[in-house]
C-alpha cells in the first residue's frame, strides 16, 4: 500500500527563500513496519545540487523518497517550505530497473505523463502540454525520438525520457535514483553536465548513485549513508574519506587525489605477504589522502 | 444473411454483445498490463457470489454485485502487494472464497429457485429492451468514469512507484478502477456469462498489443476488436446455433491467431528484406574494389 498522504506532522515553514525547502529532523522511515532508516537529520535548501552514496541495499532510494514523504514514518518530523500555499512542484526520475520497458508507450507519452494535471479530466494533453513536451524533448536531445517506444531507446535515452517526464512540469524539487546507471562514461558525463546546467537555472537537485569517481566526487554536497542512517553530509572533499567510506561500505577504501580530482578505490583483497609492484603514493602527481588496511 | 437482424431479440443481443465487447476490452487493456489476466476469471466468480447475496438479501442486483466485486479487486489489490503472494496467487483466494460464499448462501436458502444457469453461460437471446438499457447505461458509466481517470490510471498502470511524487491519489484511483472494473463484469455476466468474460478482457488487447507500441493507439484498436468480435460472435451464433458466449470468445480467438500471423508475416519479411540488402551492399562493395 502507498504510503497515507502527508499527516499533521507535516507543519509547513514560514517563506522567506532562505528557509530550507525540506527539513527532516530525527525522522524515522521505512515501509511495512521496518526501519530502513532512523534518527534523518537533513535540510535541502533552494538550488542544493545533493548526491546520496553508500553501498547497495543502504536505503538510498528510502531517503529519496522520506524527502516528499513517499514512506511511512516512524518518527521525528519532516517539515516542507510553505510555497507560496501551492504544493511544492516535484520531479521524480526512477531506477531504470524499475520501470516495465515492454509497456507500449512512446517517448513523447512518457513525457507527457508529468503534465497529467494540466487538463487532468480529459484523456488528451493539451496543446500547451505538448508544445512543452516537444520543448523538453528538444532540450535534451531525444525529440527525435518523440515516437518511438520506449523499449527501443538506449541507456542513456532512457534516462533522458525520464528526465522529459519530470522537467514537463517545471519541477523546483528533482529527485533522481541513480540516474547514470546503466549509462556508459560519456553519457554519464553528459547526464550530469545536464543537471549542472538545471541546477544553475534554479532546480534543486537530490540524486542517488553508486558511482563515487564519476559522479559523486564532482557533486557540491554529498550526503553518505550506513547503517541505517546519515553518516556525514557535506562537501565532497569532507565526505569521501577513508576512514568514513570504510564505516559506510563494511570495507577498507582508499582515496587519491590526482589535481583536482578525487578517486576512490576500494582496496584490495591482498594474499599476505604480497608486496606492492608500485604504490601509488611513490608516484609524483598523486596525492594518496588515506589508506585504511586491516594489514597496515 | 440479413436473418438475424429480421428478430428483435438478435438485434438486441448483437447491440449488447457490441457494447459488452468494447467495455470490456477497454477496460481489459489497463487489467492485461498490470498483469492481472486471471482478475476477469477470478472476479466473475467473486461476482456470482455477489449477485447470488444480492438476491437473498434483496439488494438490487447491478448495485450488491457491483459492489461486492470493488471489494473483492480493492482485497486483490491489498494481498498482492505483499512479494510473499503475488498477484496470481490473490486473485485466487479473494474471488474463490467470494465464489465460495455465493455457494454457500445458495445451498443454505433451498427455498429459491432461480436459474443461476443462466449467470454461469451467458444468456444472451433472454435479453429484454430494458437489459439494453441497463446495459447500455452501465457502459456509459463505465466510460466516463475511464475518461476522467484516463490520465492518472495510465500513469499508475505504467509507473505505481512514482505515481504518489507526481501528486496521484494512488488509493482513488484504484477506487476508481476496482468499481469500473466489477461494473464491467457485472454488465458482461448476462451476456457472457462467469466462465468466458476472462477471455472478453484479455483477447482484445493482447491482439491490440502485437499491432502496435503506442497507448491510444493500442486502446482504439482493442477496443475495435472488442466490439467488431462481439457483434460478429453473436450474428455467426445465429447460423451455428451454438450458445453465443461461445462464439463470442471464438471469433476473438480467432482474430487474436490472425493477429499473431500477420505480426510473425511482417517480421519475416523484414528479415527477408534486411537480408537482401545486406547481400546487395555486399554486392556493391566487391564490385567497388
Amino acid at each position: 500500500m502507498p504510503p497515507d498522504p502527508p499527516d499533521s506532522k507535516e507543519a509547513l515553514l514560514p517563506d522567506p527563500l532562505s528557509d530550507p525547502l525540506i527539513e527532516l529532523s530525527d525522522l524515522a522511515v521505512g515501509y511495512d513496519g521496518e526501519v530502513a532508516l532512523r534518527r534523518l537529520n537533513l535540510s535541502v535548501h533552494r538550488g542544493d545540487l545533493i548526491g546520496i552514496v553508500g553501498p547497495s541495499g543502504c536505503g538510498k532510494t528510502s531517503l529519496l523518497r522520506a524527502l516528499i514523504g513517499e514512506v511511512e514514518t516512524y518518527a521525528g518530523r519532516s517539515r516542507r517550505a510553505a510555497n507560496g500555499g501551492a504544493a511544492l512542484r516535484i520531479g521524480y526520475v526512477p531506477q531504470v530497473e524499475t520501470v516495465d520497458w515492454n509497456f507500449p508507450i512512446t517517448v513523447e507519452q512518457v513525457a507527457l505523463l508529468g503534465a497529467w494535471r494540466e487538463r487532468r479530466w480529459t484523456p488528451w494533453a493539451g496543446r500547451r502540454a505538448r508544445r512543452r513536451a516537444r520543448e523538453v524533448l528538444r532540450q535534451l536531445g531525444i525529440e527525435p525520438l518523440a515516437r518511438r517506444p520506449i523499449r527501443a531507446l538506449s541507456g542513456g535515452q532512457q534516462q533522458r525520457a525520464f528526465l522529459a517526464r519530470a522537467l514537463i512540469s517545471d519541477p523546483q524539487l528533482l529527485l533522481l535514483d541513480e540516474p547514470t546507471s546503466g549509462v556508459d562514461i560519456k553519457t554519464s558525463h553528459e547526464i550530469l553536465h545536464e543537471l549542472r546546467e538545471l541546477n544553475a537555472a534554479g532546480v534543486t537537485i537530490v540524486l542517488t548513485t553508486h558511482d563515487l569517481n564519476g559522479v559523486a566526487s564532482h557533486l557540491p554536497r554529498l550526503i553518505c549513508l550506513g547503517q541505517r542512517t546519515i553518516l556525514a553530509d557535506g562537501t565532497a572533499e569532507q565526505v569521501l574519506q577513508p576512514a568514513l567510506l570504510e564505516r559506510s561500505y563494511g570495507q577498507p577504501m582508499l582515496v587519491v587525489k590526482r589535481g583536482p580530482e578525487t578517486y576512490v578505490l576500494p582496496v584490495p583483497e591482498e594474499a599476505p605477504g604480497a608486496h606492492h609492484e608500485h604504490d601509488p603514493a611513490a608516484d609524483d602527481d598523486l596525492t594518496v589522502i588515506g589508506r585504511n588496511h586491516p594489514n597496515a | 444473411m440479413l436473418e438475424p437482424f429480421e428478430f428483435g431479440f438478435m438485434q438486441r443481443a448483437m447491440l449488447a454483445a457490441a457494447l459488452v465487447g468494447g467495455i470490456t476490452a477497454a477496460i481489459g487493456v489497463f487489467v492485461v498490463l498490470r498483469r492481472l489476466a486471471y482478475i476477469g476469471h477470478g472476479l466473475a466468480h467473486s461476482i456470482f457470489g455477489g449477485a447470488v447475496i444480492s438476491f437473498v438479501g434483496g439488494i438490487n442486483f447491478f448495485i450488491g454485485a457491483s459492489v461486492w466485486g470493488a471489494i473483492s479487486v480493492l482485497m486483490i489489490n491489498l494481498a498482492s502487494r505483499r512479494p510473499q503472494i503475488g498477484g496470481d496467487a490473490a486473485i485466487g483466494i479473494v474471488t474463490t472464497a467470494a465464489f465460495a460464499i455465493g455457494i454457500a448462501v445458495i445451498s443454505r436458502a433451498r427455498t429459491f429457485t432461480r436459474d443461476f444457469e443462466a449467470a454461469l453461460f451467458g444468456e444472451i437471446l433472454g435479453i429484454s429492451a430494458q437489459d439494453l438499457w441497463i446495459t447500455l447505461g452501465m457502459v456509459a458509466l463505465i466510460a466516463v468514469l475511464l475518461t476522467l481517470w484516463w490520465k492518472p490510471l495510465v500513469f499508475i498502470t505504467f509507473d505505481r512507484a512514482v505515481a504518489g511524487a507526481y501528486g496521484i491519489s494512488i488509493n482513488r484511483v484504484e477506487a476508481v478502477f476496482a468499481f469500473a472494473l466489477a461494473a464491467t463484469v457485472v454488465a458482461s455476466l448476462q451476456i457472457l456469462g462467469v466462465t468466458l468474460i476472462a477471455a472478453a478482457l484479455v483477447i482484445p488487447p493482447v491482439t491490440a498489443r502485437l499491432l502496435t507500441d503506442s497507448f491510444p493507439r493500442l486502446f482504439l484498436v482493442a477496443v475495435l476488436v472488442g466490439v467488431l468480435t462481439g457483434w460478429l460472435g453473436v450474428y455467426l451464433s445465429w447460423f451455428v446455433d451454438v450458445s453465443s458466449g461461445a462464439t463470442v470468445v471464438l471469433t476473438q480467438t480467432a482474430v487474436f491467431a490472425l493477429a499473431l500471423t500477420f505480426e510473425r508475416l511482417l517480421r519475416l519479411r523484414a528479415r527477408s528484406g534486411a537480408r537482401r540488402a545486406e547481400r546487395l551492399a555486399g554486392l556493391e562493395r566487391a564490385l567497388s574494389e
